[in-house]
């Protein structure tokens, strides 16, 4: 895995359960990888995976069955959808909005802009 | 664990290389050495091994000291050099020849990893290349389950694939029980596994710090517009990255070589940012 140096390892590797939750590559009631297998998959420290594992665990999207391993809660691609979803409304749309002001776009172009692209992808789908 | 007090040390007829040293390490940590060319890395790595003893100061392994190197001190401790010779052997023979020293030697993991290491136990060593010496070197430490492991400049002469597996293989080595030292000018090689930091100049410890601890009281990117008064270093080049004091700015990831140039630069003011923790400011 290649981190970048803008965010905490941990959090990049709260990222990567993340992704793999939300493209259902991990299920929910299903194993994950422990702290040492993942320590190894992503090649750091596993004291810096534990702070993952710790994080998700607080969250409830993970949790621990003693003995045997993590597992992704029942309702966990449900809370990770939330947690992005927030991610995405606190973090990048504030983000997007002082650029549309900087650079004096309106609104209603950025809504043709997403009309015209959901149509698209839409219709590929179809 | 492994505990130095006050040591000192020179070479015949030289300078000192080492000025009233005093570290602590201890299990279930992978420390990260760093320091200048010739700030005695490899002096306090082989003290550390019982090669060399100090003029003054004492090393204490598990409450032994390292320079009796009793048997018992010995087998808990392995030490991979920057430079080595290996004996005319093949590796399955270099494994039988010495893993006996080592009572928690596990001969299932060495040739696992002379197997992903791409190598085979019927090789000669001689006719390695340096790179693939040092992979035997590694694996077998790595095997040996010693309390101790010290790898001197492990990445040098690793191709840029075993560089990877290097990492996947230490992140497995650590365990709870056990202290592995690495001295490195390959901080991008490894800063991912490392989780404290211990700096060497002028021959002294001018940093001793773990990794949690920095990220939480230090903050590494682009200075932009932010406060001048909290940069403690800058970058001079242009978009240049700073290290300035975290306050309540979101957690950063320490930058291991911007961290290396501001402790020796202002290591004073990194010290300072440092403790104010200890007082809750």
């Amino acid at each position: 895995m290649d981190f970048d140096n803008s965010k905490p390892i941990y959090l990049q590797i709260v990222d990567f359960f993340y992704e793999n939750i939300l493209m259902k590559k991990w299920l929910e009631n299903e194993r994950i990888p422990s702290v040492r297998e993942l320590a190894m998959m992503v090649e750091v420290n596993p004291n810096t995976a534990i702070r993952a594992f710790n994080h998700l665990q607080e969250l409830g999207v993970i949790h621990n069955k003693r003995g045997i391993g993590y597992f992704v809660s029942e309702d966990g691609h449900q809370k990770v959808m939330a947690i992005k979803k927030g991610e995405f409304m606190e973090v990048i749309l504030p983000d997007v909005f002082k650029k549309m002001k900087m650079l004096d776009v309106e609104f209603e172009e950025v809504k043709n802009t997403y009309d015209k692209y959901i149509n698209e992808t839409d219709h590929e789908n179809k | 664990m492994l505990q130095l007090e006050n040591l000192f040390y020179h070479y015949p007829k030289s300078k000192t290389v080492l000025d009233s040293v005093s570290l602590t390490f201890s299990e279930g940590n992978i420390y990260g050495l760093f320091g200048k060319n010739g700030e005695g890395k490899s002096t306090l790595m082989k003290i550390m091994a019982g090669l060399l003893f100090p003029k003054s100061g004492q090393c204490t392994t598990l409450g032994q000291h390292t320079a009796k190197r009793s048997a018992s001190g010995l087998q808990n401790l392995f030490l991979v050099p920057e430079d080595f010779e290996l004996p005319n052997l093949t590796i399955g023979t270099y494994e039988k020849v010495h893993s006996p020293f080592y009572p928690a030697f596990s001969k299932n993991q060495f040739y696992e990893l002379i197997q992903e290491f791409k190598l085979h136990p019927r090789e000669k060593i001689t006719r390695l290349s340096f790179g693939q010496k040092k992979k035997v070197l590694i694996a077998f430490g790595i095997a040996t389950h010693t309390k101790l492991l010290l790898l001197d400049e492990p990445t040098n002469g690793l191709d840029i694939p075993s560089k990877s597996q290097f990492r996947k293989i230490m992140a497995s080595a650590v365990d709870q029980g056990r202290s592995i030292i690495i001295s490195t000018h390959q901080v991008r090689d490894l800063h991912s596994l490392i989780n404290h930091v211990v700096i060497l100049d002028n021959c002294k410890v001018v940093f001793d710090h773990s990794l949690s601890k920095v990220s939480e009281n230090l903050w590494f990117g682009r200075a932009s517009d932010m406060a001048k008064e909290a940069i403690l270093y800058t970058e001079t080049s242009f978009g240049g990255k700073a290290v300035m004091r975290r306050s309540d700015r979101p957690e950063t990831e320490v930058d291991l070589e911007l961290l290396f140039n501001a402790v020796l630069n202002n290591p004073k003011g990194i010290q300072l940012a440092l403790e104010q923790t200890y007082h809750g400011v």
